[in-house]
């Protein structure tokens, strides 16, 4: 039960991989290299947004193709924030705006959270191939309505003029940002292991391999999901308020359903469910995007192959080949 | 005689032209194993699924413990008492066979929205689970996936799952299908001294076992109940002798 031995392999991936996304910045700020670091801070943050997912995708089986939609929502909840306080006009009823970094992730979760409440609850009455269409079609929703408010932006986006602020840290240097999108996804990986290992993961895990074995034992499927769609959404929102830090700007790609199938390749990609699935997947994704992007704008076309490779070969991706099967207790 | 712990009052069910639960009116009382017997199609698994809240009857009423469950899904039902076993064994397959039985035992609990505390550690679930893991006789195989134990051992592992969900009633649906003679056996004299901790609606083929556990049989064909009694009445019921038994009987 809990006799297993501490170091099984799966840990050591997952600390090799942990430690090697500190280290790629690290090297990179002693080499002078800070381009390096925002490709490790993108990491860190596309893993983050994956994590996400991960929980209803992983977890609970909900192939929810609408993740962006809160993806996209975190990015403009710290886009629209910061544009208000920067212009000093208040958000309306004499809110302020705001350029602090916890609050703005405190408005993204929760925002993000009230939504995906009921986007869930109407999806969540469908299955399969159905709630697959059902996120997407949320999703675009918001993605349309994003591209026609001319408030914020609409199709051209909107710019963060100055990175936002975190108390004792100067974020505009991209070691110090690094070094919080890090520290958010640590946190994150620990809650996922944390749901994972609790009732409620079990509840939810049940739910994915067999729904009517959770009905019999008293256990409604549905109140379940639901609550883990809602997380799983937060998580990604926090993500998405990252990213916009990260570059900047925010647009409505974020919102576009490019940006769910990516996490859904990302998952697919480093092992779907597992711990490190995400952060695995991320280190893939961007490698991919940066090495053979540099060869070939077609770069997308060999993903599709490697993509292929791990479905048809590699079903447990990155983690399941260097750190065998999963294992439930 | 004492309130029945379930009741069952001219229930319909139709699919099209197929009349599968035609008028069906049954009891269980307290302490009794109810057989429900009937050939091939006769209607046996769609009247568990419509006492169990997986398929909605068109009319009729099904009453446990004095309630109506009329508008009450599956997990409801379950949380209410009614413990079921699948005909074909349903049970999360890639969780060991004690973690399907702690599943039961946080439902019973009623806390299934605790997210931090891990459940492997947390001996409140672990110990009432093997508990009925071994009153079943399969705590040596606790640790297995689901998926990697036998036919038989599943359906063993689906009653320490009723069993620990503290069900005031059971709905077995052929628990004895695809055990060997001596697994048979064992859950026979297993099932006859469960009947006092709460009765059993039995729906089994191996008439074996019903004619040495039953203390009323029920004859389902076509839909319809054609004969309840006890096992003499039932083996010499001359419509029950033809249209199920068979004249060798």
């Amino acid at each position: 039960m809990t006799n297993a031995p501490i170091m099984t392999p799966e840990t050591i991936v997952n600390v090799s991989l942990a430690l090697l996304l500190l280290g790629l910045p690290l090297v990179a700020q002693t080499m002078g290299e800070p381009f390096y670091i925002t490709l490790a801070t993108r990491i860190a943050i596309l893993a983050l947004a994956a994590v996400g997912l991960n929980i209803a995708l992983g977890l609970g089986g909900l192939v929810s193709f609408g993740h962006a939609a809160f993806f996209g929502l975190g990015g403009y909840a710290a886009g629209i924030l910061a544009t208000h306080a920067f212009d000093g006009v208040p958000l309306f009823a004499g809110i302020p705006g705001t350029a602090s970094m916890p609050i703005i992730w405190l408005v993204a979760v929760l925002v993000c959270g009230m939504i995906a409440l009921p986007i869930g609850a109407i999806s969540l009455r469908t299955a399969g191939v159905y709630f697959i269409m059902i996120t997407l079609a949320f999703a675009q929703m918001i993605y349309y309505f994003a591209v026609s408010w001319p408030a914020y932006g609409g199709e051209d986006g909107l710019s963060i003029y100055v990175r936002n602020e975190f108390p004792g840290v100067n974020t505009a240097q991209p070691l110090s940002y690094f070094l919080i999108c890090y520290a958010v996804l640590m946190l994150a990986l620990g809650l996922f292991w944390l749901l994972r290992g609790s009732r409620f993961g079990a509840s939810l895990q049940a739910a994915r391999q067999n729904a009517t074995r959770l009905s019999a034992v008293g256990i409604a499927p549905f109140n379940i999901r639901l609550v883990a769609f809602a997380i799983s959404a937060m998580v990604t929102g926090l993500a998405g308020a990252l990213f916009a830090d990260l570059n900047k700007f925010v647009s409505p790609s974020m919102l576009s359903w490019h940006m769910s199938g990516e996490l859904i390749v990302l998952i697919i990609l480093g092992g779907k469910g597992r711990l490190f699935g995400p952060v695995a997947g991320a280190m893939l994704y961007v490698l991919f995007e940066f090495a053979l992007g540099g060869i070939t704008e077609r770069w997308q076309f060999f993903l599709g192959l490697i993509l292929l490779g791990v479905v048809l070969f590699a079903r447990g991706g990155l983690l399941g080949l260097l750190a065998g099967k999963a294992r439930h207790g | 005689m004492a309130e029945p712990i379930l009741e069952i009052r001219d229930l319909r069910k139709t699919f099209g032209a197929l009349k599968a639960t035609d008028g069906v009116s049954l009891e269980l009382r307290p302490g009794e194993i109810h057989a429900l017997i009937g050939p091939n199609g006769a209607g046996k698994s769609t009247l568990i699924h419509q006492i169990s809240g997986s398929l909605r009857p068109d009319s009729g009423s099904i009453r446990f413990l004095g309630q109506d469950m009329a508008g009450l899904d599956m997990a409801a039902r379950a949380r209410l008492g009614l413990g079921r076993s699948f005909q074909i064994s349903s049970l999360a397959q890639e969780f060991s066979a004690l973690r399907n039985v702690m599943l039961a035992v946080q439902a019973r609990q009623g806390t299934s929205f605790r997210f931090l505390r891990p459940v492997m550690s947390d001996k409140s679930l672990t110990e009432p689970a093997m508990a009925m893991l071994e009153r079943v006789g399969l705590a040596g195989r606790a640790h297995l996936p689901a998926a990697e134990l036998s036919h038989g051992e599943r359906r063993q592992l689906e009653i320490a799952i009723a069993l620990a969900l503290g069900s005031k009633a059971f709905l077995f649906d052929e628990p004895m299908a695809g055990m060997g003679p001596e697994g048979s056996k064992a859950l026979t004299r297993f099932l006859d001294g469960l009947r006092h901790e709460a009765p059993i609606l039995l729906v089994e083929h191996d008439m074996d076992a019903v004619f040495a556990l039953a203390d009323r049989i029920s004859v389902l064909v076509y839909g319809r109940v054609i004969a309840t009694g006890t096992v003499d009445q039932i083996r010499n019921d001359p419509e029950v002798r033809r249209a199920y038994l068979g004249e060798a009987a």
